[in-house]
C-alpha cells in the first residue's frame, strides 16, 4: 500500500472514447437519414448502435478491471463522484425543459389562445369557438378526439413500484455496507425487477392510450407534453435498470467492498434521480 | 500526492518521464494528455475560425454593393446561419476549452485533467458534431438558413439538413457537457494543496463558473431542438398554435440557453484578460476578489435576462419591464471588471508587447460593445434596433474585438511557453494594428446601418445603405486577410520562431503571476506529478 493511496491514476492510451464517438455519430447520421426517408438509414443505425454497445461493454469492463486491481485511489473516486453528480445535474436541466414547456403552455400560452391577457381580439377573430381548458389539443383539434390519461390505475401503481424500488435500492446499499451479501443481491435484484415491471406497465399504458383512448404523440400539446415527459422518463428508467443490472452482476462477482463501491453509488444516485423525476411527473402530468 | 502515469497503477512507477507521447499519428487519436488534447482543441478551433471566416467573407462580398452579385439568397442565408454556428460552436468555445485543457492543470499544479479518457471523448464528439453540421452544406435543400437560433416555424422548412443539424447540436452539447464536467472536477479536486480557491488565477475561476453555465444550459438547448425534431417528424405540436403550442415558447427556451451561452464565450475572455494585463502592467491584479464575485454575479444574472432578446415578440408589458431592468443590472458587475482592469494598468510600468496590445484593445472595444448592449436593454428603444445591423454590430463588438482578440492575446502570450520558441514580435504587432483598425472599419459602420433601418440577414438592401456597406466590406476583407498573419505566426513559432531560446518565465517576472511560468518552456509531457508547495499569488 505504499503509493496506491496517494497517487492519482492517469490512464495512458484511450481507444474506447474514439469508438464511442464513432458509434454515436454513426447512429445519429443513420437516424437522420432514416428520418429523411433514405434507405441506408436503418443499416447505419444498426451499425452505429452495435459499435456503441461493444464500446460500452469494453469500456466498462476496463473500468471494472482497473478498479478491481486497486488503481483508483480516493482522489480518483472523488473525481468520478463529481462527474456523476454534475451529469445528473445536466439531466435535471434536460427534464426541466419539458416540465417548463408543460408549465408555460398550461399557464400562459393556452390561456392566451383562449383570449387571456391582451389577446381577446385575437381569440375572437381567429378561433372564437376555442375553449382554453386543459387538457387540450389546441384550436385546430389536432389529432382528433382523445381521452386524457387518468392518475389512478396504472400510473399510481407505477408510482408505488418506483417508490418501492427506491427503498429496495437503499436496503441493498445497507446490505453492502454491512457486508451482507445476500441482502445486497436480493435488494438489487428486487430493484431491477421493479424497474422493468415499471417499464412493462408503462408499455401497457401507452398501448391503451394509442388503441383505446385516441391519445397519441400527435394529440396536440397535451399529447406532445404527455408522451415527451413520460417517454424520456421511461427511457431513463430503462437505462437505470440496465445500469443496475450491471451493478447486480458485479455484486454477484463480489466486486464491491463497504469502502469502495463507486459504481453502486452512481447507479443508486441515478435511480433515485429517476424516481424523483417520476414523482414530479405523477403530480404535474397525471394529477394536476 | 504524486501521479502515476502508467498503464498499471501499482506502486513504484515514480519515473514520470518514462511514458512520453505515443509515436506517430496515433498519438493524436488516443491521447489522454491534457496538453495534447489542448493542442487538438486549439488547432481545430483555428481551422474553424478560418472556415467561419471564409463564410463571413462571402457575406461581405455579397453585401459589398446593393443588388445580387455572387450567391443566391438561400445560400446567403445558409452562410449567415452556418457562419454563426461554426464560429460559436466550432471556433470560440473550443478555443477556450483548448486553453482550459492546456493551462488549468498547469495553473493549479495538477498532473492532468481529472477525467482524461472523457477529455479525449469530448474532443472527438466536437469533431463529430461539426462534421455532421458541415455535411449539411452539401445536402438537398442546402444547409440550415433560418439563422443560428433555429426558430420555428421557419427552421422547419429546412430540407434534408434539419435532422443532421439537430443531431449536430446534440453531439456538440454532449461534447461541451463532458468538457465542462471535466474542467469542474479538475478545478475542485486536483488543485495542489496550497492552491486555495481564492488563490486561483482568474482564468481558472472564470472557467469554473463557465463550466457550471455549460452544464446548466447545453441540456436546455438539446431539449429545445429535440422538440423541433418531434414537431417536424413525429406530429407533436410544441411550437404550433393550432395544436395548443406556441412558437414563442421555442424562443424562450432557446434564449434561456442562448444568453448564458454568450457568457460562456465572454467569461473565459475576462479570465485571460485578467491574467495578461497584470503581467504587462507589472502590478498585481486590482480587486481580485471583486473580480471573482463580479464573474459569479454575471453568471447568475445571465439566467434571468433571456427575454431581452425577445422584446418585440409580444411579451406582456410586465415581462418587458422586468427583463429590461434585470438586463441593466448586468452593467454593474461588468463595470466592476472594466474599472478593475483600468486600475490594474493605472501607474503600472507598462510595456506593449502583442498580448498586451490585444488586451488593451479588448478592454476599450468590449466596453463599446457593452454600451450598445445597454442601449438595447431599454425595451422601448429596442423596437428600433431589433433585427437590424445595430444588433449585428453590438454582438460582433463583444465577440470579435473581445473574445477573438483575447484568444489572439492568449496565443501570443502562451505560444512561447507551449513551444519554447519566441514569436516574431514585429509581425505580431503588425497583425494587431491591422486587426484593431480593420475590425472597427468593419463593424462600426454597421451601427449606422442598423440605426438607419437596415435589417440583418438579407442579401440585398436599399440604395441608401450602399456607402457604409462598402466601407464595412472593405474593413472585413482587410480583417480577414490580416488573420493569415496570425496563422503564419503560429506555424512559424512552432517551427522555431525567431530562434531565440525563451526562458521559463518568458515575460519579465511572470513567475510571480502564475505556476505555469515556473515550468520549463516548453513544459515536459507530464507536469506537476508532484504538486508544487509554493504558490505564486499576484493579489493580496
Amino acid at each position: 500500500m505504499s503509493t496506491s493511496n496517494t497517487t492519482y491514476y492517469i490512464p495512458h492510451k484511450a481507444t474506447w472514447p474514439v469508438l464511442a464517438t464513432a458509434g454515436l455519430v454513426t447512429t445519429l447520421a443513420g437516424f437522420a437519414n432514416y428520418l429523411n426517408g433514405s434507405s441506408i438509414g436503418s443499416t447505419l443505425m444498426v451499425a452505429g448502435l452495435t459499435i456503441f454497445i461493444v464500446m460500452l461493454a469494453g469500456w466498462f469492463t476496463l473500468q471494472s478491471t482497473e478498479s478491481e486491481s486497486g488503481m483508483y485511489n480516493h482522489g480518483v473516486g472523488i473525481s468520478y463522484r463529481m462527474g456523476m453528480m454534475w451529469f445528473i445535474f445536466s439531466e435535471i436541466m434536460f427534464f426541466a425543459v419539458f416540465f417548463g414547456t408543460l408549465w408555460y403552455t398550461r399557464n400562459l400560452s393556452v390561456p392566451w389562445l383562449g383570449g387571456a391577457g391582451s389577446n381577446a381580439a385575437t381569440h375572437a377573430l381567429l378561433w372564437p369557438s376555442f375553449d382554453a381548458v386543459w387538457p387540450t389539443n389546441g384550436p385546430g383539434n389536432v389529432g382528433g378526439h382523445f381521452e386524457p390519461m387518468g392518475a389512478f390505475g396504472l400510473p399510481l401503481l407505477n408510482t408505488l413500484l418506483l417508490l418501492t424500488s427506491g427503498v429496495t435500492c437503499t436496503w441493498a446499499h445497507h446490505g453492502l455496507i454491512a457486508k451482507n451479501r445476500k441482502q445486497l443481491i436480493q435488494g438489487l435484484a428486487a430493484t431491477v425487477g421493479l424497474g422493468f415491471l415499471f417499464v412493462l406497465c408503462q408499455a401497457i399504458e401507452y398501448h391503451e392510450a394509442y388503441t383505446e383512448m385516441g391519445l397519441t404523440l400527435g394529440s396536440g400539446i397535451y399529447g406532445s407534453t404527455f408522451f415527451m415527459l413520460t417517454g424520456f422518463h421511461g427511457f431513463h428508467v430503462c437505462v437505470g435498470a440496465i445500469i443496475l443490472s450491471v451493478v447486480l452482476f458485479r455484486s454477484w462477482k463480489g466486486h464491491f467492498s463497504p469502502e469502495n463501491h463507486f459504481a453502486f453509488e452512481a447507479a443508486a444516485w441515478y435511480w433515485h434521480f429517476v424516481d424523483v423525476v417520476w414523482l414530479g411527473l405523477f403530480i404535474f402530468v397525471y394529477l394536476m | 500526492m504524486s501521479a502515476v502515469i502508467a498503464e498499471h497503477g501499482h506502486d513504484d512507477h515514480h519515473d514520470d518521464h518514462a511514458h512520453g507521447p505515443e509515436k506517430g499519428w496515433l498519438r493524436w487519436i488516443i491521447t489522454t494528455n491534457h496538453k495534447d488534447i489542448g493542442t487538438l482543441y486549439l488547432l481545430f478551433a483555428l481551422a474553424m475560425f478560418f472556415v467561419g471566416g471564409a463564410m463571413a467573407m462571402i457575406i461581405r462580398a455579397e453585401l459589398f454593393e446593393p443588388g445580387m452579385q455572387f450567391v443566391n439568397p438561400q445560400f446567403f442565408n445558409s452562410m449567415t446561419t452556418m457562419h454563426a454556428l461554426v464560429m460559436v460552436f466550432g471556433a470560440v468555445m473550443p478555443a477556450f476549452v483548448g486553453l482550459a485543457n492546456w493551462m488549468i492543470p498547469m495553473m493549479i499544479g495538477a498532473p492532468d485533467m481529472a477525467l482524461p479518457r472523457m477529455n479525449n471523448m469530448s474532443f472527438w464528439m466536437l469533431v463529430a458534431g461539426v462534421l455532421l453540421l458541415a455535411s449539411t452544406l452539401f445536402m438537398e435543400g442546402g444547409a440550415p438558413a433560418g439563422g443560428w437560433t433555429l426558430y420555428p416555424p421557419l427552421v422547419l422548412q429546412t430540407g434534408k439538413a434539419l435532422p443532421f443539424a439537430i443531431f449536430s447540436v446534440h453531439l456538440l452539447g454532449i461534447s461541451s457537457i463532458m468538457g465542462a464536467i471535466n474542467i469542474i472536477a479538475t478545478i475542485l479536486n486536483m488543485r495542489a494543496p496550497a492552491m486555495t480557491l481564492m488563490k486561483m488565477p482568474l482564468f481558472v475561476w472564470t472557467w469554473l463558473i463557465t463550466g457550471f453555465l455549460l452544464i446548466a444550459i447545453m441540456p436546455v438547448f438539446a431539449g429545445a431542438v429535440t422538440m423541433l425534431l418531434t414537431d417536424k417528424f413525429f406530429h407533436t405540436s410544441f411550437f404550433d398554435a393550432a395544436g395548443g403550442g406556441d412558437p414563442v415558447l421555442y424562443q424562450h427556451i432557446f434564449w434561456f440557453f442562448g444568453h448564458p451561452e454568450v457568457y460562456v464565450m465572454i467569461l473565459p475572455t475576462f479570465g485571460v484578460a485578467s491574467t495578461i494585463i497584470p503581467v504587462f502592467a507589472r502590478k498585481p491584479l486590482f480587486g481580485y476578489s471583486s473580480m471573482v464575485y463580479a464573474t459569479a454575479s454575471i453568471a447568475f444574472l445571465s439566467f434571468i435576462v433571456w427575454a431581452h432578446h425577445m422584446f418585440t415578440v409580444g411579451l406582456p408589458i410586465s415581462g418587458e419591464l422586468y427583463f429590461m431592468y434585470a438586463t441593466m443590472l448586468i452593467a454593474i458587475p461588468t463595470g466592476v471588471k472594466v474599472f478593475n482592469w483600468t486600475a490594474t494598468m493605472w501607474k503600472g510600468a507598462m510595456t506593449f508587447e502583442t498580448p498586451m496590445l490585444f488586451s488593451i484593445a479588448f478592454v476599450v472595444l468590449f466596453t463599446l460593445g457593452g454600451f450598445t448592449g445597454l442601449m438595447m436593454s431599454v425595451a422601448p428603444v429596442d423596437f428600433q434596433y431589433h433585427d437590424t445591423y445595430f444588433i449585428v454590430a453590438h454582438f460582433h463588438y463583444t465577440l470579435v474585438p473581445a473574445s477573438v482578440f483575447i484568444l489572439m492575446a492568449a496565443g501570443y502570450y502562451w505560444l512561447p511557453k507551449w513551444t519554447g520558441h519566441m514569436y516574431n514580435e514585429k509581425i505580431g504587432q503588425l497583425h494587431f494594428w491591422l486587426s484593431a483598425i480593420s475590425v472597427n472599419v468593419l463593424f462600426f459602420p454597421q451601427h449606422f446601418l442598423g440605426l438607419a433601418g437596415m435589417p440583418r440577414r438579407i442579401p440585398d438592401y436599399a440604395i441608401q445603405f450602399a456607402d457604409w456597406n462598402m466601407v464595412s466590406s472593405i474593413g472585413g476583407f482587410i480583417f480577414g486577410v490580416s488573420q493569415l498573419l496570425f496563422l503564419w505566426i503560429v506555424i512559424d513559432t512552432i517551427k522555431g520562431g525567431t530562434g531565440e531560446k525563451v526562458t521559463d518565465e518568458v515575460w519579465e517576472d511572470a513567475h510571480k503571476h502564475g505556476l505555469e511560468w515556473t515550468l520549463p518552456s516548453p513544459p515536459p509531457y507530464h507536469t506537476f506529478t508532484t504538486p508544487p508547495t509554493v504558490i505564486p499569488c499576484d493579489h493580496d
